[in-house]
This record gives structure tokens, sequence and C-alpha cells, in this order.
């Protein structure tokens, strides 16, 4: 309790703690949210991509000066077209495109990065996030990235729900399944761009798909499955922030093993997919 | 009675492997059509050539007097049960709900006459007690009625079914049967693939036999007869000495 009340008192007082809090608000939500399509359509690995894709975007940014949201941004959808490029004219399959090109592009960003040492550019802090020196500026740019994914999500909810639930007859009817695919690439990169400071680029993809994982296991209904998913998002965040203050430990690794810690709960104990539920319920019809 | 569904000379190839050329044939408004032939035959690829889902290399698919692109919401599909993931987060309802999705405005969302047509779909395949149901909870021929109310809530011209009747039970089949038989009566184009050849001869008016080109089309009489099922399946088809009813034996 003295944690907590040490926690409280320190939230009031320092502005970073509240921006850090207010950060990982709307990361958890967001990140809950675009992570249920990322499940549904099958997509961790792309996610993962992706969200790596995303770093020599970000070091190109800081070398030519401009915004680090239009360079990941870039990148991130140039990785996309080339893992759909690669895929559909060689036979290899999606995983082996997907493998192939984020670790070139990864590897390029920490090349590019490494280059301009001296000039302030933390690699330690891109890749793992450095959620105590969220700007305002910053938390700007998170809230328009959240809007912009929670609106795109809400105004194409049934294009998106059909083309991942059924593509043939998405197809079939008309919708154009390819420009969703790239939309959910788009709506990728800047979900990652909003995580940097916060969870970093490694481990972001934790947070897409622990929060939606863990609701998927506990629910039969997308919009419930959406809701849990950003709620367990936004406690992931929130508790990980506080352990990391209080145990004075990296921020995004400690909001990544809330998720995972939440996942794994359900993963024993959900009332219908629980692994432990099940064995009991065994037992108990046994006897 | 117009002409529904017009295929003329079309060939389509996956990665420069052909799978058919030359197949043309024209259907007319209410006609149930039976797709059929041996695995590998091309009878998916068919009916995803003429849904504008398959780049094809030669000919052209007309639907309803068009091309396909305005035809789009009217046009029915039902897919085949391993396509779907049945462990998915949508409900029976969610999944009828879908057959709307072509009648509302890009992000409008569903009204209350919408609703209506919903349970009234469910109702007629005899799901309504099910509706809240998650799809994988429920058996092969349940599953199929859900994907057929789907199909009628979407109110369509012409319905394309892939293997309705693999796995599911007999009683399903029928009512799924009588549905389909119904539709037909009230003028819409029905396109099934079928496997099982005894049945396919009283199922359908019309009959696609596929070999990786057009062995026949027609009527029962056209089709069935022992030249055209045997250079379909290359000869592992024997007559029952004493009738004239045709068997097939596969594999
Ligand atoms: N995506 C694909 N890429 C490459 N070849 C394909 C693809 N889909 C099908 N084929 C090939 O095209 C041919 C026709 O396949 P199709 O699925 O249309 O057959 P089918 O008649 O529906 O068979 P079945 O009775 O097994 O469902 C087959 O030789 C198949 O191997
Ligand atoms: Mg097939």
């Amino acid at each position: 309790m003295d944690s907590l009340y040490f926690f409280m008192d320190s939230l009031v007082k320092y502005g970073y703690l509240q921006n850090a809090m207010i950060a990982g608000v709307m990361v958890g939500t967001v990140c809950g949210f675009i992570g249920c399509f990322i499940i549904l359509r099958g997509m961790a690995l792309m996610g993962d991509a992706i969200s790596h894709a995303v770093l020599p975007g970000v070091a190109i940014a800081y070398l030519m000066g401009f915004s680090i949201f239009i360079g990941a941004v870039i990148t991130g959808v140039l990785t996309s077209l080339g893992i759909g490029y690669i895929s559909q004219n060689s036979k290899l399959k999606d995983d082996t495109a997907i493998g192939l090109m984020f670790t070139a592009a990864f590897a390029l960003g920490v090349v590019l990065i490494t280059l301009q040492r001296g000039t302030g550019v933390d690699l330690w802090h891109i890749l793992f996030g450095n959620v105590l020196a969220v700007s305002r500026e910053d938390l700007w740019l998170i809230f328009f990235i959240g809007l912009l994914v929670v609106v795109s999500i809400f105004l194409f909810y049934k294009q998106i729900l059909l083309s991942t639930f059924d593509p043939v007859m998405a197809r079939a009817v008309g919708i154009p399944t390819n420009a969703i695919h790239y939309l959910m690439m788009l709506l990728l990169s800047l979900v990652t761009v909003a995580s940097l400071k916060t969870v970093g680029i490694v481990l972001v993809v934790a947070m897409f798909i622990a929060p939606g994982a863990t609701a998927y296991l506990l629910t039969e209904r997308l919009p419930s499955m959406l809701g849990l998913s950003a709620v367990f998002g936004v406690f992931s965040a929130v508790t990980g922030v506080y352990l990391s203050f209080i145990y004075d430990v990296a921020t995004g690794a400690s909001i990544v093993l809330v998720a995972s810690f939440l996942f794994a709960l359900s993963f024993f104990l959900s009332p219908k997919q629980g692994i432990l539920v099940q064995k009991y319920r065994l037992w108990k019809a046994g006897v | 009675m117009g002409i529904n569904v017009r295929v003329n000379n079309l060939a389509v190839s996956y990665n420069g492997v052909k799978v058919f050329e030359n197949i043309t044939f024209s259907v007319e408004s209410g006609q149930l059509v039976g797709i059929i032939g041996p695995n590998g035959a091309g009878k998916s690829t068919l009916l995803k050539s003429i849904l504008g889902l398959m780049s094809i290399d030669r000919g052209e698919v007309e639907i309803l007097d068009g091309s396909i692109s305005k035809a789009r919401r009217k046009i029915a599909y039902v897919p085949q049960r391993n396509d779907i993931n049945l462990d998915f987060p949508v409900s029976v309802e969610d999944v009828v709900m879908m057959g709307r999705f072509p009648h509302l405005t890009w992000w409008g969302l569903p009204r209350r006459k919408d609703r209506e047509v919903v349970t009234e779909s469910l109702k007629e395949v005899g799901m309504i007690g099910y509706r809240h149901r998650q799809i994988g909870q429920l058996s092969g021929g349940q599953l199929q009625r859900v994907f057929l109310a789907r199909a009628l809530a979407q109110e369509a011209e012409l319905f394309f079914l892939d293997e309705p009747f693999a796995g599911i039970d007999i009683s399903s089949e029928t009512m799924i049967m009588d549905l389909l038989r119904g539709l037909r009566n009230q003028g819409k184009s029905i396109f099934v693939v079928h496997h099982d050849l005894n049945k396919a001869e009283t199922y359908f008016d019309t009959l696609v036999l596929l070999k990786n080109r057009l062995i026949a089309f027609g009527s029962r009489e056209e089709v069935f007869r022992e030249e055209t099922l045997k250079e379909a399946y290359e000869g592992r088809v024997s007559t029952f000495a004493g009738s004239d009813k045709l068997m097939v034996v596969n594999g």
C-alpha cells in the first residue's frame, strides 16, 4: 500500500509521470483494438514485421530532420508492399517473405542509427521505449493516431469484418479486400509509431496480440472481444508503468509482462476455454 | 426468361498452369445448375471465375446482362465448410447479417428492416432457435443452413454454393434442397458444386460436367451418358446390368 501511495503522490507531483500514464492508456486502447483484427486475420507475424520495419523510417527521419511519423509510415507500408510482392512473384510462402523483409529493414535501421552516433538519437530508447520522456507533442501525436485508428475501424467495421471472416464472399460482393489489407498495414505502422515511446519497436507486437488473445479466449462476439482487449491493453499499460516506477525497471518490458500474465490467467482459467477449468470439469464429471 | 449467366470461351490458369479452356455455356433464370466432375477438374475454379474472383486468360463472363461489377450485390456465395474459421467470434445472427452488408451504405448501420430480413431468413432455414450461438457450436448441416440463410438475407438473384452437402446429415440436405428448389421456382439461378453423381441426376435441371474442359452441358439426359461420364472419370464408370443407371466408382 505504501508503494501505491508513493506512486499516487508522484503521479500528482510529476508531469512526466502523468504523461506516461496518459500515453499508456491511449496506447493500450488502440493496440487492443487493432490487435483483435491482427489475431483474427492470422497476421501476428505481419504485425511483428511491420513494427520492426518502422525502424529505418525513424532513423532516416532523424537524419533528415523530418517527422518520425512520416518516416515510419513510409517504411512500414513499403515493407508490407514488399512482402506482398515477394510472396506473389515467387514460390516463397508469406512467412518466408515476412522473415526476409523485416530483418532486412530492421538491420538497415540499426545501421542508419549507429551511423549517426553522437547525435543524441538513442537506439535503446527507440527499440525499447522511454515512457518517462513522453512530451506534450507526443501525447497529441498518440491521440490523433488513436483517433484515426478507432474511427477507421468503426467506419469500416462491416468491410473489415466480412473480409476477415469470409474473404471470398467479401470479394464477390465487391469489397476491396486488398485495399483493406493495406489499410490494416497502414494502421499497424501508425500504431507502432504511437507506441514508440511507451513500449518501443521490439516489444510492441506483444501489445498487439497479448490483450487480443486474452480477450479471444474469454468471449464469443467480436464487439465484446474488442472491448475486453482494450480494457486488458489499458490495464497492462497502467500496471506496467506503475511497476516500472516502483521497481525502477524498463517500462515497456513491464507492460508486456503484465499483458502476458493476463494471457496466462485466461489461458488457464477462462470459463469456456481454460485448460485448468476443462481439466477440473473432466475430473468432476468422472467422480 | 432472360439469360442469367453467359460464359463464353473461358480459359483460366494458375501461374501459367491451365485449369480449363474453351468453356462456353449459358444459363437462363430459374435453373438449378449442378457443376460436377472429378477432383481437380476445376469446379471451384469455374465458380470463382464466374464470381469474378479470378483473372481470366481468355473469354468473358456476363452476369444478368452485364459485367460482373454491376451485378455484385445480387450474387450470393456459400463457402466450402473448411474455408471458414469456426472459432471466429461471430454468432449465427451476425453471419446472416453479413448478407445485408451489400444493401447498406459503406458506413451505414443495419436498420430494423435488415434485422427483420435476418429473422425471416433464419426462420426459413429453421435456425432461429440458434441465433445467439457461436458458429463453431453447430453441426455441419446447421452451419450450411446458416450460410444459406445469409444468402437468403442478401435477396440475391444468383446463388453459388461450393459443395454444400459435403459431410452433412440427410435431413439438412433435404431441407437445403427444398429451399433451393423454392428459390429456383421464384426465378433465381442457383449453381451448386456437387460430388455425388447419383443424387446430382435427381437434384439439378441443368448440369455442367467438367474435366479440365467442358465435357458436357445441358439436361440430365444429355450429360448422364456413358461416354461423357467415362470421359470425365477416366473409365472408372460401370453400368449395372439390367438397368441403364450409371454408377461411378471414384478413386
Ligand atoms: N490457388 C491455386 N494455385 C494453384 N493451383 C490451383 C489453385 N487452386 C486450384 N489449383 C489447381 O487447379 C485445378 C482445379 O482446381 P479446383 O479447386 O477448381 O478443382 P475442383 O474441381 O474444385 O476439385 P475438388 O473436387 O477437389 O474441390 C487443380 O489441378 C488444382 O490443383
Ligand atoms: Mg473444389
